[in-house]
């Protein structure tokens, strides 16, 4: 008989929300519970003055225990506070495998609880597989362009961040409602291993991509600056707005509040023209509700040729210019006729 | 101040890839390698700081050839000298593996700040700078996008979050901060960079070097591994053209007209 094994799953909020993505996380605990013999799921939740969401999700249906540690020093996220609170979380369960949505929050504090457990580090999951001998989990390698089957050694528990939309949807029914238990966790400010001193806006937003009908955004593949004048003029000529990724971004190619993708801006627009960018899941995020998606790239392996309906294999140096030329003569054509 | 900066080759990520046989990892034979972007930033930010307030910038990197080729071009950038985690032991580490190395290689220097880029554009664990942290039980922060030092005891950092704010934050030094890309413009090896590295020092270390045994360290002393890597599946079945330029040209019209209707 498999021995019953424990999941935990960590409970990321703002605002006495939780995190959209902590549906999904424990429906996949529970996923794998099924599929790796019965498990207990035991989620947790630090900060102060959170009960009403520890209640919230034990009527889930989809949890065993709630762990609840509560402490004016855990009001704000710090990794010092919130890595104490996952190592006592931990104490209390036993987990063989710790599960954390994959979040610039998640993935600043939990390689370091799973230091603390002798744990494995294995983020930004996009699924696993059962096969002899364990679990394989899938997660994305060299910028999307391959996916990777990962395992661990047997016996070791492992701290995985979990990609959202692995488990869609956010259902969940109401059962008997779970436990409720209180840990107790001391905490002092030389433990949160930082100082918060404010907070500002990264850019100033000024441009809203968002409305936009169409977009044609820019990545590396673009080569420089120097070389925007035909893909501006082909902008104008679909009336659609410029965006870029983030490598485009970084480069200084277009500013900052041009940016789509997790860091930048989320867009759906009818038509997402996307030229020499290879498609890694950051940017992937921020576009991929658009209507119309077509790539050009010069690489046939670049990931972003899977999110597109229409994809270009070639030099968009030599493509761009002649859709421009075409465009213009079908204007011209059609003006005289 | 001295800082540490770790650095390391990861494939081009323009250049195409292959899959090597037995689909464990890609064929390296022939594949262009280039320092992993993120590094950069960080060897780049690192050099301003020993600019403006004095010190030196060590840097590392662990690995066979193509580490000390990361090495030389962080000693043509300005680096003063290096630490090569050269041994063959070292490879094939998950983070966990990879950081408890390099942790032993810091601990045998005295440094006051260690930055590394928050992620590799291979493997991807972000966790380098984390759990380098962890081994030396250092104050960390992740996706930092900037850097000002107070002095000798702390470091006011801004950092990243993802709604489009910044975070300021004060941390006591020593600390160790994975930096994000965009903190900055790197600059290029200038021609006089590239020929001063040819003699700056680079210390080679194994693991008997740092009081690791071989099996803590590498694949062996990794609770991870990669059993294969395979292409994805298409999720939108995507029409694929790879044809002259003209044929695509006409394609993307086609396609704009009929099925985009974008106004004419």
């Amino acid at each position: 008989m498999t021995p019953r094994t424990t999941i935990a799953v960590f409970l990321q909020h703002r605002d006495r929300q939780l995190h959209r993505q902590s549906w999904e996380i424990l429906r996949l605990a529970r996923d794998l519970g099924q599929s790796g013999g019965e498990a207990e799921v035991v989620s947790w939740l630090a900060g102060f003055g959170v009960e009403d969401l520890a209640r919230e999700v034990a009527r889930s249906g989809l949890v065993d225990r709630v762990l609840v540690m509560e402490s004016p020093h855990l009001e704000r996220y710090t990794p010092g506070g919130y890595r104490r609170a996952g190592l006592r979380a931990a104490e209390a369960a036993r987990p063989d495998l710790l599960l954390l949505p994959h979040t610039y929050q998640s993935v600043e504090f939990a390689p370091r609880l799973a230091w603390d457990l002798e744990a494995a580090w294995i983020p930004e999951i996009v699924g696993f597989e059962e096969v002899d001998g364990g679990r394989l989990w899938k997660r994305p390698v060299l910028g999307g362009k391959l996916l990777a089957r990962m395992s661990v050694s047997p016996g070791v528990p492992a701290v995985v961040t979990v990609q959202a939309g692995v488990v869609p949807g956010s259902e969940r029914k109401e059962g008997p409602a779970a436990s409720i238990e209180r840990l107790s966790l001391e905490l002092g400010p030389d433990q949160l291993e930082r100082e918060i001193l404010g907070a500002e806006q990264a850019s100033s937003q000024e441009v809203d991509l968002s409305a936009a009908e169409a977009i044609v955004a820019i990545g590396r593949g673009v080569g420089g600056p120097e070389k925007l004048a035909p893909i501006r003029e082909l902008a104008e000529l679909l009336r659609a707005e410029l965006g870029a990724s983030r490598p485009a971004v970084d480069s200084g190619w277009l500013p900052r509040d041009r940016q789509i993708g997790s860091s930048g801006q989320t867009v759906a627009p009818r038509l997402y023209l996307a030229l020499g960018i290879s498609g890694a899941i950051q940017h992937l995020v921020g576009m991929k509700s658009s209507s119309h998606i077509v790539a050009i790239n010069k690489d046939p392996g670049a990931p972003i040729f899977k999110s597109a309906h229409l994809g270009l294999v070639g030099d968009l140096h030599e493509i761009v210019p002649l859709v421009v030329r075409k465009l213009r003569e079908g204007r011209g054509s059609s003006e005289s006729a | 101040m001295k800082i540490a900066v770790c650095v390391r080759q990861v494939p081009d990520p323009e250049s195409r890839l292959r899959i090597a046989r037995g689909s464990r990892w890609i064929e390296e034979e022939d594949q262009p390698f280039v320092l992993n972007p993120n590094d950069e930033y960080a060897l780049e930010e690192a050099l301003r700081l020993v600019e403006s307030s004095g010190g030196e910038v060590v840097v590392l990197s662990l690995g066979g050839e193509r580490a000390r080729e990361a090495i030389r071009k962080a000693l043509a950038l300005g680096a003063q000298r290096a630490l090569w985690l050269s041994d063959g032991a070292f490879e094939g580490g998950d983070a966990t593996a990879t950081a408890r190395a390099l942790a032993a290689a810091i601990r045998s220097e005295n440094v006051d700040l260690v930055l590394t880029g928050s992620q590799s554009s291979d493997l991807g664990y972000g966790a380098t700078g984390t759990l380098l942290a962890a081994a030396l039980g250092w104050a960390h922060a992740w996706l930092v996008m900037g850097v000002a030092l107070e002095g000798e005891r702390s470091v006011r950092v801004v950092r990243e979050m993802e709604s489009g704010w910044n975070e300021i934050l004060r941390l006591g030094l020593p600390a160790v901060l994975s930096v994000q890309a965009g903190i900055n413009h790197p600059r290029y090896a200038s021609l006089k960079g590239i020929m001063a590295a040819k003699k700056k020092e680079i210390r080679e270390l194994a693991p008997q070097d740092l009081g690791l045994a071989p099996d803590r360290v590498g694949l062996a002393g990794s609770l991870v591994r990669i059993e294969s890597v395979a292409v994805p599946e298409s999720a939108q079945g995507a029409r694929i053209i790879a044809g002259e330029a003209e044929e695509a040209a006409s394609a993307l019209v086609d396609y704009l007209v009929k099925e985009v209707r974008i106004p004419q």
